[in-house]
């Protein structure tokens, strides 16, 4: 299983903070795996519809959206942080 | 010695200085953000990711110390509810020269915009919108780079 976090807009969106789905293949990429939620349609077609405007964090650090998921047991997917 | 705290409550500057003048260098930095009431601002609703925040902190401050010679370095970030006028956010930073202290400081405040797993929501009296990330304060983060 793979454990996706949600924050900000993005969780507002979606509509829940996270929810655990079935482990994809290692080699899928974080981008693959956001087409493949903004095609559940609703909420998730609103919030993942613009990769453009979203960060990830695989097991707590920050990848760019081409990296492969690999064995990670948490991706966090967000919009640009806005701290300090 | 760094120390780091994420926390809902508010926090005393000139506590904070005092134990960082107590560190032995000759200078002392510090940067506080306050809450604007810009545009009739009522609260600011900071959201962060409990699980990356500390890691994600402890790494900017870790560079920091790699790269200036510093004898001290405190970070203090707000959560929650925060109203116009409150502080949000404190970094201070003690060493024996000046260009160290306020060098460090402004590259932990600017890393701290762009890497700190935070987000920032604006309570109007009709409305609320998250804050957008600035491509100023990316080009601030990136201006750092090695």
């Amino acid at each position: 299983m793979l454990s996706l976090v949600y924050f900000a807009w993005v969780r507002e969106a979606v509509g829940r903070d996270e929810e655990r789905i079935e482990r994809p293949a290692p080699g899928t990429t974080v981008a693959a795996l956001i087409a493949a939620l903004a095609a559940r349609g609703g909420g998730y077609a609103q919030a993942f519809a613009r990769p453009d405007k979203l960060r990830a964090a695989l097991d707590q650090r920050f990848v760019p959206l081409d990296s492969p998921i690999g064995e990670a047991r948490e991706l966090a997917i967000f919009p640009p942080v806005t701290g300090g | 010695m760094s120390r780091v705290s994420i926390q809902a409550e508010d926090f005393d500057p000139a506590a904070e200085l005092a134990a960082l003048e107590a560190s032995g260098g000759g200078g002392v930095a510090s940067f506080t953000g306050i809450v604007r009431g810009d545009g009739g601002l009522i609260a600011l609703e900071l959201e962060h990711y409990p699980a990356m925040t500390t890691a994600q902190v402890d790494r900017i401050v870790a560079e920091a110390c790699e790269r200036w010679p510093l004898l001290g370095i405190r970070v203090i970030h707000r959560f929650g509810r925060l109203e116009p006028g409150e502080r949000i956010v404190f970094v201070g930073t003690a060493s024996r020269h000046r260009a160290a202290a306020l060098e460090a400081c402004a590259f932990l405040i600017d890393w701290l915009k762009s890497q700190a797993p935070f987000w920032k929501k604006e309570h109007f009296a009709d409305r609320t919108a998250w804050v957008e990330a600035r491509a100023e304060d990316d080009a601030k983060a990136d201006s750092w780079k090695r």
